[in-house]
């Protein structure tokens, strides 16, 4: 099927076709009640064979009724059924083990029925693209100018001669002036394939720095092809300045997905860097109680359905209580007969970090648990078509740093802080001062534990919710511990993000697997030349 | 004194008991060794396959077992370990005498366990898609072979979405490196230019995507139609497809399609965003088939839990245990030599309706389905092979092993007989 491959030249016809549906579309058509062509369409749309259901396709699209629009964007987003005893095209939206449906044809309601006597009228990708294709001509008219532009944009890349009219057409009377700009970038693009060298000189005017991507690809194409020395020192030059911008973008978007990394790396040592610095036991179960975070995140999802964001709030406090609480609990149990002898507390943690596995892995099953993303934290902010930071990353490097900010001043403006800060710095002279060091301890570890729960809650929105989920970040935590200076905070902050960068840089030049092997190379070096880590901690303990 | 008889009446007590219970069983039970990691990293693939070959043991025995005695499951726990399975794959054929052993996951647990089961003559059903370059008197290859996935896959890209330019993403580990060397061979032998396949490994687990994702868009927007074939596994899909998600990359722009990610990875996440892309298998639990109905409502029943999804590896033991069944019924014994005469060319239904058939070369013929993945985390076929592919062991795409062939019947008997010269290349 060569003419359906997403080739400019060979979508031609088809385009053509759309052009005038569009026209027909938007002219309300009067004999609307009972369209031949829109109801042929629809019966051929519930054979299952994906080619009968193109030409239904466009059969509904050219058949220029009102309701086409509406079916075509329910074909596209899974709400279109079909009743399984006579085949009558619906839109259904279902609820439980029932559905509500509505007739497609008549649009009143035909009431409630069984799950199981309705069929998703199903599509392929290729069908997913064409309805894309063709909703977004509609969308050209639309009055909302956020879905011109993103009409505009999706037409971008397939752009032909003949839609220079339409285009041209849009341009008389559009008002908003981003729609606008990607409209004059559209016409430039079809001008610079023009046989008017003028023309094409004038087209890359209008193209100076200009990141759309397909903007660079006409512009290769042009050089492959053109004569004209004028135009081509022109091209090159428009090129190579699109392209030093791309480089310059690139760089910033590196920085961002570093900070990000970084951001992760602090949340998870920073729980580590109360419980491994301050109080100096090397706890192995960190992870684990990162993983109960995300545990109880997804519990508290499943108890709450219906509101999934709120859920998440929630679930910060409640991940604390859980992690904090475990955590005072394995330090009343095990790890205060211990303190001083840190081989032993490793292989106690170690052996409880394996309990806590398997513990999950028998309420839970050992398989992932899948926690939902709410929808302000799904998709990107786009700055430019080069350039967009995706929502929820950016959401946890902000996360990362309020944690941080309040760790910081319970520390050290709070009482508990005075405390914990006393006993770590000189353990017999905060006694002699009346402070009770075996509960600073418990809280100290309870404290730490809390954060790591807390970073579990955001954790859960990155990765695999399961029982392996705290293994894969004990390590990285220790590093930034070690690296950013045993017992001091903002060595844990600079020294995660430093980590989070140098990866992000490293990793295009030697993947992702070289990456990580550098960086470890790199902190034991580090570590030989300074063993306090970037940040000593000042002090008797620290010495 | 005291301690001494109490040592000895102990010693009898247990030379007593492992008589009696070794008597009794062995006079009216055939074990059936059952090898999937139930704890560790692999826990999460593996344990689902362990409760299948116990269902299936269990619906044998209540159809009145074989050759008259019962079947008896004996389990054991790798744990991930890949130098365990082979302690504990000898600990299966040795001690515990199983008639043979269904398991495996990983292509490295696989390696560890061939030199057990060749140096002991015992029998290995792996049920999961491997990347072939292995023939062994002793395996049962019930996955997939390359040719039964990968290839058709990327035919189906090619012809039918125009797919020009090609990422292949995969874990780290041998059978992404060896299926994408296939791939390579066969994407050049397509005439598709060095500088339109970009290939990019990561470690296992990996959980930080943002720059491959964005290296991947910059690939896709050269105008030329991309996909991405991945072959990463396990935990890292789940992190790798929210961040195509989030980066916006939908299935009918930069399409992907995977060869591990099947229902039960599904599972974990939410698929709204996933909607469309690709993975080819075998099997989905969506086939429309009576005896796959059949085969849901007795897995749901079996593990008592309705939302409980099948999958590919699933059907592959399904076909594994019915094939030895069946041989070990015609050739009347359980002897591993017997069985291993009397399977080849043994035909049993597969779950979509049709029928495989053990191939000479220790491989099934299969079905190539290939299914787009839904807002319910099932998969709807979109196209398949006419016909039946019969799986292949050697590579017609690698230079090393294009003249290969395997053929384990008299009196060839030889996994890697080299056509050219005429040899059994290592007997």
């Amino acid at each position: 099927m060569p003419q359906l491959l997403p080739a400019p030249r060979s979508w031609l016809p088809i385009f053509l076709l759309l052009l005038s549906v569009t026209a027909m579309i938007a002219t309300p058509c009067p004999a609307a009640a009972e369209n031949l062509q829109l109801e042929q369409g629809l019966t051929r749309l519930v054979h299952g064979n994906f080619k009968e259901k193109e030409t239904a396709i466009s059969r509904i699209a050219t058949s220029g009724d009102p309701r086409a629009k509406e079916i075509l964007a329910a074909l596209l987003s899974g709400k279109l059924y079909r009743l399984k005893k006579d085949n009558t095209i619906v839109y259904a939206r279902r609820s439980g083990s029932r559905a509500d449906i509505t007739g497609v044809l008549s649009g009143k309601s035909l009431g409630m029925v069984k799950k199981r006597a309705i069929k998703k009228i199903t599509i392929n990708n290729r069908l997913r693209g064409k309805l894309r294709g063709l909703l977004a001509l509609i969308d050209l008219r639309s009055p909302d100018p956020a879905k011109r532009l993103a009409a505009v944009n999706k037409l971008m890349p397939t752009l032909g001669p003949e839609s220079a009219a339409t285009l041209e057409d849009i341009l008389q009377t559009e008002k908003n002036t981003k729609v606008r700009k990607a409209l004059l970038t559209a016409r430039a693009i079809i001008d610079l394939r023009d046989d008017n060298s003028d023309r094409r000189l004038l087209a890359l005017n209008d193209l100076q720095g200009n990141l759309n991507p397909a903007v660079k690809n006409e512009l290769t194409k042009l050089l492959a092809t053109e004569k004209d020395k004028k135009i081509r020192t022109k091209a090159e030059a428009t090129l190579a300045s699109i392209a030093s911008k791309i480089a310059f973008y690139g760089l910033l978007e590196k920085i961002f997905f570093g900070l990000s990394l970084g951001s992760v790396l602090v949340l998870a040592a920073i729980g580590l860097a109360i419980t491994f610095g301050v109080i100096g036991v090397i706890n192995m179960a960190h992870g684990e109680l990162i993983m109960l975070g995300a545990y109880t995140t997804y519990v508290i999802q499943q108890l709450m359905p219906g509101s999934i964001g709120m859920a998440l709030f929630l679930a910060i406090p409640a991940a604390f209580i859980v992690s904090a609480l475990v955590g005072i609990l394995i330090e009343r149990t095990v790890i205060r007969f211990l303190y001083g002898r840190p081989l032993e507390t490793l292989l106690a943690t170690f052996g409880i970090s394996l309990i806590l596995q398997q513990s999950v892995r028998t309420i839970f099953s050992p398989l992932n648990r899948s926690v939902s993303t709410p929808a302000w934290m799904s998709g990107s902010l786009q700055i430019n078509p080069v350039l967009s930071f995706t929502i929820n990353r950016l959401t946890i490097l902000v996360f990362a740093l309020l944690v941080f900010a309040g760790l910081y001043i319970t520390l050290k403006k709070s009482s508990i802080g005075l405390q914990v800060r006393a006993v770590a710095q000189n353990r017999s002279m905060a006694r002699a001062m009346g402070v009770r060091a075996a509960r600073v301890d418990a809280l100290t570890f309870g404290l730490g534990s809390g954060i790591a729960g807390i970073a579990g809650v955001a954790l859960s929105q990155l990765t695999n919710v399961g029982p392996n989920l705290g293994q894969s970040y004990i390590i990285d935590s220790f590093m930034v511990v070690v690296f950013g200076g045993v017992g001091n905070l903002w060595g844990t902050l600079v020294g995660g993000l430093t980590l989070g960068v140098a990866n992000k840089f490293l990793e295009p030049w030697t993947g992702a697997v070289l990456a990580k092997i550098l960086i470890l190379v790199f902190i034991i070096l580090f570590i030989q030349k300074r063993p306090q880590g970037l940040f000593p901690q000042k002090g008797r303990a620290g010495a | 004194m005291k301690t001494r008889l109490l040592t000895c009446t102990w010693a009898i007590a247990l030379m007593l008991g492992t008589l009696f219970s070794g008597q009794a069983k062995a006079a009216e039970t055939i074990k059936v060794g059952i090898l999937h990691s139930l704890s560790g990293t692999m826990a999460i693939s593996e344990t689902t396959l362990k409760d299948t070959m116990l269902m299936l043991i269990d619906e044998q025995n209540k159809k009145g077992g074989l050759l008259g005695k019962k079947l008896e499951a004996v389990v054991v726990d790798p744990a991930s370990d890949w130098p365990l399975f082979a302690e504990k794959a000898r600990e299966l054929i040795t001690k515990d005498k199983v008639a043979a052993v269904f398991g495996c996951w990983t292509s490295v647990s696989r390696k560890s366990v061939l030199p057990v089961f060749e140096e002991l003559n015992s029998l290995l059903f792996y049920p999961v898609q491997y990347e072939g370059e292995e023939s062994s008197k002793n395996v049962f290859y019930t996955g997939a072979a390359p040719n039964q996935q990968a290839i058709p896959a990327v035919d189906y890209l090619m012809n039918e979405m125009g797919v020009k330019r090609w990422v292949l993403a995969g874990t780290d580990y041998v059978y992404p490196r060896t299926t994408n060397k296939i791939l390579a061979a066969y994407l050049k032998s397509k005439g598709v230019a060095d500088k339109d396949i970009m290939i990019n490994y990561t470690p296992f687990g990996h959980s930080d995507w943002q720059s491959i994702v964005a290296e991947i868009k910059k690939f896709g927007s050269a105008g030329k139609k991309t996909a991405v074939v991945s072959t990463i596994n396990g935990d890292a899909n789940v992190p790798f497809y929210k961040e195509l998600g989030n980066q916006g990359i939908t299935a009918d722009t930069i399409p992907v399609i995977a060869f591990s990610v099947g229902e039960e990875e599904l599972a974990g996440i939410d698929t709204k965003p996933l909607v469309g892309h690709l993975a080819a298998w075998n099997y989905f639990m969506s086939v429309d088939s009576e005896v796959n109905d059949n085969f849901i409502e007795s897995w749901h029943k079996f593990i008592k839990n309705d939302k409980r999804v099948t999958n590919d590896p699933m059907e592959a033991h399904y076909i594994g245990f019915n094939m030895w069944v069946k041989a070990v019924e015609k050739a009347g014994t359980t002897d591993p030599a017997a069985v291993q005469k009397a399977i080849i060319g043994v035909t049993v239904p597969n779950l979509s309706g049709g029928y495989a058939a053990m191939m000479p070369n220790h491989h099934i013929t299969k079905p190539v389905l290939i299914g787009e993945i839904q807002d319910d985390g099932q998969f709807e076929v979109v196209w398949q092979t006419p016909g039946m592919v019969a799986g292949d062991a050697w590579s017609d795409y690698l230079p090393g092993s294009k003249d290969l062939i395997s053929d384990w019947r008299e009196p060839l008997a030889c996994g890697n007989f080299n056509v050219k010269v005429g040899k059994c290349s290592a007997k």
